[in-house]
């Protein structure tokens, strides 16, 4: 079984050139500013001597290689920079944010596992029966609705109308982060429990008439125990990576969510950065939030061969 | 289709309905009988209806296709009404099934071994070191070399012949009485397709376990079954003692297909192929189904249909030709 | 639903799950004609906005401020006393331009990239598709955000910020398809028969492939929609006064407990358009999906 491990070393070196492209990418953000870059991010309040100042620290008088030499030389020491609001160093402010981020990215993807997996299961024993088409209408709707929106409507409902959770903020202890993370994570869980239900409906279909589940059933399996070992076993798989794609897509809508319910993580960083022109805070998290999705990345092809016997990435060739 | 029968399907009919078309029907009044330890083969062309009457018997019935009507009586309970609860105690223990595809038919991501102690655990109520030693022990059984390491493998990390091997050791592995086979040398090799088929009579008998065997291969049924029933287009037109068919075939059905298939003790024998094609069954000649592809057909032969009737002892034929050969013979 | 990522094997799920191409005619696909009556209706209203909205979207109006539904204003009126119908109307046309014009740029370059790198493989493709992978990395929304915080303010901005991104997933997409394309019998053929590579590309490869990009580009107009209110709502996108659907529901949370429906009426707006769009792209990978290969 370890052996088949054996394909990670060479897919964390593959992600190498991505890591180094996207530094590049983040690099560039500041060069793609229109003018000088200095002048840009200081706006309005930039004197002579600020913006001689800032040319300085971004390191803008010396040649664009030298200055991606220091910059990448920086980050792999974890300097990030200082802020340009705050005076603090961006590592800093990251490193208090990314737990909070990661949390409710957890929380999400469990919720939403929670939501699909019943619900999928529910649609496809009867295809195109009255419970499959709620299931599907849930599924259309659920990629219609802007993701923001979706939060905004839970305020409303649960806690405006209901009063059972807050409308936001991100509490003091452990136990009340997890209060406060309760209605962002259903936010996300639901915009992503769509594509979910949709591939594992697909998958489980085609599990539930295949000729191993009909040899399960020869031996006398059903009902809840059929559907653990042999069908979700099987209609897991191709759902995997459909997940791991989407959770790239859950980190994204955390940056938005995170403005909606007011919650101290990457996202709310990131726009106060944003509207407070912080370059070196922006650069950061864009950053860390790309190292996010190539590490899910990862982890899915990880998960992938657990989960699949048949999958050996240590032999085959990227497809 | 003496009480004494381990299995009895009588007047089964299987079919489709759907909205705003007739409801067609794919297999039509079949019965049989099959005794216990008895080796019972079905033949017939894909479409015949012979893995549909199977899959009927082992309550695996696709989606979509409805029971019209008929029972399949074993040991007396008829199967078409037992609770899903029942049939679960059923399956395994009493009746068990083997596939034409064993790629497909085994779970891709669950240890061969555990597949196949995945029965015992539920019905004999073995602990998982008791199944897994029994599973080791019918894989040796099977003939698989190093059964205790091969226990291990997954399905794709094995060959043809070793799958189906595999299949056979999970479905007799809570000892049934009945066993179905839908094709299942179909997908192997042709010099493994034969070791196999001496495995599965030989634990059989070992085993006590009657056997149900579907396949288009008449080759295949002469080495295996002792009776057979021949399909064609969801009926049965002849039934007997493999022997006696193959030696002297009364549907001129059963003469085509012998006709159409190579033998190899008369090698230089001209293969005649059946001309035409089996019946659309949602249109089906008024008359007897193989009428357009008969070479004896008769005026008669398109307006009713046949029944089966006795030939000799021990054999039923569904056509009027041979009938009025058999009138026509001293009794 | 929105990232190219995600949308992208949303996209090649479908694909190959793809069903027979469907014999019937265009306008006996259920969906397809769903989709066009609900997108054409909002088209329509969009280019009428002059004519059907009852009032001017940016006029204020202190005094009438916050009104309830009623008759004079049918969905109410907004803090500034606009009235919110009419900037529902009017912001169609904004939602619904950029979001149909910003697929064109990425549309027509990642195909032209994803053709060429397909076509011709080597090194050119390597390069294709490592800049592809690294787009990928950076999630759609944090790329847009800054892309157009970069760029600065206003429609230009967000069609380029947009641009700059989702042509990666037409450059798969096409890839993909020219890849297979490559190897059928009929493409060996024409080269053998002495066309060019263009021509080869422009009447053999191009159709088939193209019917692919153009089912995604459904998808993708809805994922730009998402990106431009969800930029509203943030207050980055198109500036203030304009009437657009994304900033209307940011106005409106802050009044949510007392007047619910001004954040709720636009985001349901949204789902309609989304779910016209996704139909249509359901219609169309009916019609143009070729015959399963095998």
């Amino acid at each position: 079984m370890f052996h088949r491990l054996s394909f990670i070393p060479g897919r964390l070196l593959r992600a190498l050139p991505v890591i180094l492209g996207v530094t590049i990418v983040v690099f560039l953000m500041v060069h793609l500013l229109p003018g000088d870059p200095a002048i840009a991010i200081l706006g309005d309040k930039g004197t002579p001597q600020r913006i001689a100042a800032l040319r300085e620290q971004l390191g803008l008088n010396q040649p664009l290689w030298l200055q991606y030499a220091t910059f990448l030389g920086r980050l792999l020491q974890g300097n990030f920079g200082t802020s340009l609001v705050n005076n603090r160093p961006v590592a800093e402010l990251v490193f208090q944010a990314v737990p909070v981020t990661l949390t409710l990215l957890l929380f999400a993807l469990i919720l939403s596992l929670l939501i699909s997996i019943p619900l999928a299961a529910i649609a496809a024993t009867r295809p195109n029966g009255g419970r499959d088409l709620g299931v599907r209408a849930f599924t259309l709707l659920g990629q219609g609705m802007p993701q923001f929106w979706v939060g905004i409507m839970l305020i409303l409902l649960v806690s405006v109308e209901l009063r059972l959770f807050p409308v936001g903020g991100y509490g003091m202890t452990d136990a009340e982060h997890l209060y406060y993370l309760f209605l962002p994570a259903l936010t996300l869980a639901i915009s992503m429990a769509p594509t979910i239900i949709r591939s594992l409906r697909a998958s489980t279909i085609a599990s539930l008439g295949s000729d191993y589940v009909a040899t399960a059933r020869s031996k006398g399996s059903a009902g809840s125990a059929l559907f653990r070992q042999h069908v979700l076993r099987n209609a897991a798989i191709p759902t995997i990576s459909v997940i791991g794609v989407n959770l790239g897509y859950l980190v994204g809508g955390s940056i938005v969510i995170e403005r909606v319910f007011a919650i101290p993580g990457l996202g709310s960083l990131m726009l106060t950065g944003i509207f407070a022109r912080d370059f070196p805070t922006i650069q950061a998290v864009a950053l860390v939030v790309a190292l996010f999705v190539i590490i899910i990345g990862i982890l899915t092809d990880v998960l992938y061969t657990l989960l699949d016997p048949r999958v050996n990435f240590s032999k085959e060739a990227r497809a | 289709m003496t009480p004494s029968n381990l299995l009895s399907v009588n007047n089964l009919s299987l079919g489709v309905t759907r909205a705003k078309h007739p409801a067609t029907t794919i297999v039509k009044d079949v019965s049989f009988g099959v005794d216990r330890g008895e080796r019972f083969g079905i033949v017939g062309e894909s479409g015949s209806g012979k893995s549909l009457t199977l899959r009927a018997i082992a309550g695996l019935l696709p989606q979509g296709i409805d029971v019209f009507g008929g029972e399949i009586n074993y040991e007396g309970r008829d199967l078409l009404r037992v609770t899903p609860n029942e049939r679960r105690a059923l399956m395994g223990p009493e009746i068990a099934m083997v596939f034409q595809e064993p790629m497909t038919a085994l779970n891709p991501v669950m240890r061969v071994g555990e597949q196949i102690a995945e029965g015992p655990r539920r019905h004999l109520g073995l602990s998982r070191k008791k199944a897994d030693a029994l599973a080791i022990e019918m894989m040796a059984k099977t003939g698989i070399p190093d059964p205790a390491k091969r226990s291990r493998a997954y399905p794709h990390e094995l060959s043809g012949g070793l799958r189906q091997r595999i299949m056979i050791a999970m479905a007799l592995s809570c000892q049934p009485k009945l066993l179905l086979c839908d094709e299942p040398t179909t997908a192997l090799d042709v010099t493994v397709q034969h070791q196999v088929l001496r495995l599965l009579e030989n634990l059989c008998d070992d085993f006590g376990a009657a056997l149900v065997f579907v396949t288009h291969d008449l080759a295949v049924v002469n080495q295996t079954c002792e009776t057979l029933a021949v399909m064609y287009a969801g009926h049965i037109v002849e039934t007997g003692w493999v022997k006696d068919v193959f030696r002297d075939p009364r549907h001129p059905y059963t003469r085509g297909l012998l006709d159409s298939a190579p033998d190899f003790d008369q090698p230089n024998r001209p293969l005649r192929p059946i001309p035409g094609f089996p019946p659309n069954l949602a249109e089906r000649p008024a008359g007897c189904s193989f009428a357009p592809r008969c070479a004896q057909v008769q005026a008669g032969c398109l307006d009713s249909s046949p029944t089966l009737m006795p030939v000799t002892a021990n054999r039923t034929a569904a056509c009027f030709e041979t009938r009025t050969m058999f009138e026509g013979m001293p009794a | 639903m929105s990232t190219p990522s995600a949308l992208l094997a949303r996209h090649q799920e479908k694909r190959r799950a793809s069903r027979p191409r469907s014999l019937k005619p265009w306008y006996q696909n259920p969906s397809l004609v769903a989709g066009l009556i609900v997108v054409g209706a909002l088209v329509l209203i969009a280019v009428l906005a002059p004519v059907l909205a009852p009032y001017d979207p940016v006029k204020q109006d202190l005094q009438n401020a916050l009104q309830d539904p009623g008759a004079a204003h049918w969905l109410g009126t907004d803090k500034y006393g606009r009235d919110v119908l009419s900037r529902l109307i009017w912001g169609a046309q904004i939602d619904l331009r950029i979001g149909f014009l910003a697929v064109l740029i990425p549309f027509v370059i990642g195909s032209v990239v994803g053709a060429l790198a397909g076509y011709f493989g080597g090194w050119f493709d390597s390069i294709v598709m490592q800049i592809v992978d690294i787009f990928f990395a950076f999630p759609f929304y944090v790329m847009v955000i800054v892309l157009v915080f970069v760029f600065g303010a206003g429609e230009a901005s967000i069609y380029l910020a947009i641009s700059a991104i989702s042509w990666v997933a037409y450059a798969k997409i096409v890839r993909g398809e020219v890849l297979v394309a490559k190897k059928q019998d009929y493409v060996a053929a024409a080269r053998l028969g002495g066309l060019s590579h263009g021509r080869v590309i422009a009447r053999h490869i191009g159709p088939n492939v193209l019917s692919q990009a153009l089912i995604y580009a459904m998808s993708d107009v809805v994922m730009d929609i998402m990106a431009i209110v969800t930029l509203g709502y943030l207050g980055l996108g198109i500036a203030p006064p304009t009437a657009e659907w994304g900033s209307m529901i940011l106005d409106g949370q802050e009044f949510i407990t007392t007047q619910w429906q001004q954040a709720t009426i636009p985001g349901l707006v949204i789902v309609v358009a989304s779910l016209g769009l996704s139909w249509i792209g359901d219609g169309l990978s009916d019609l143009l999906s070729p015959e399963r290969r095998k």
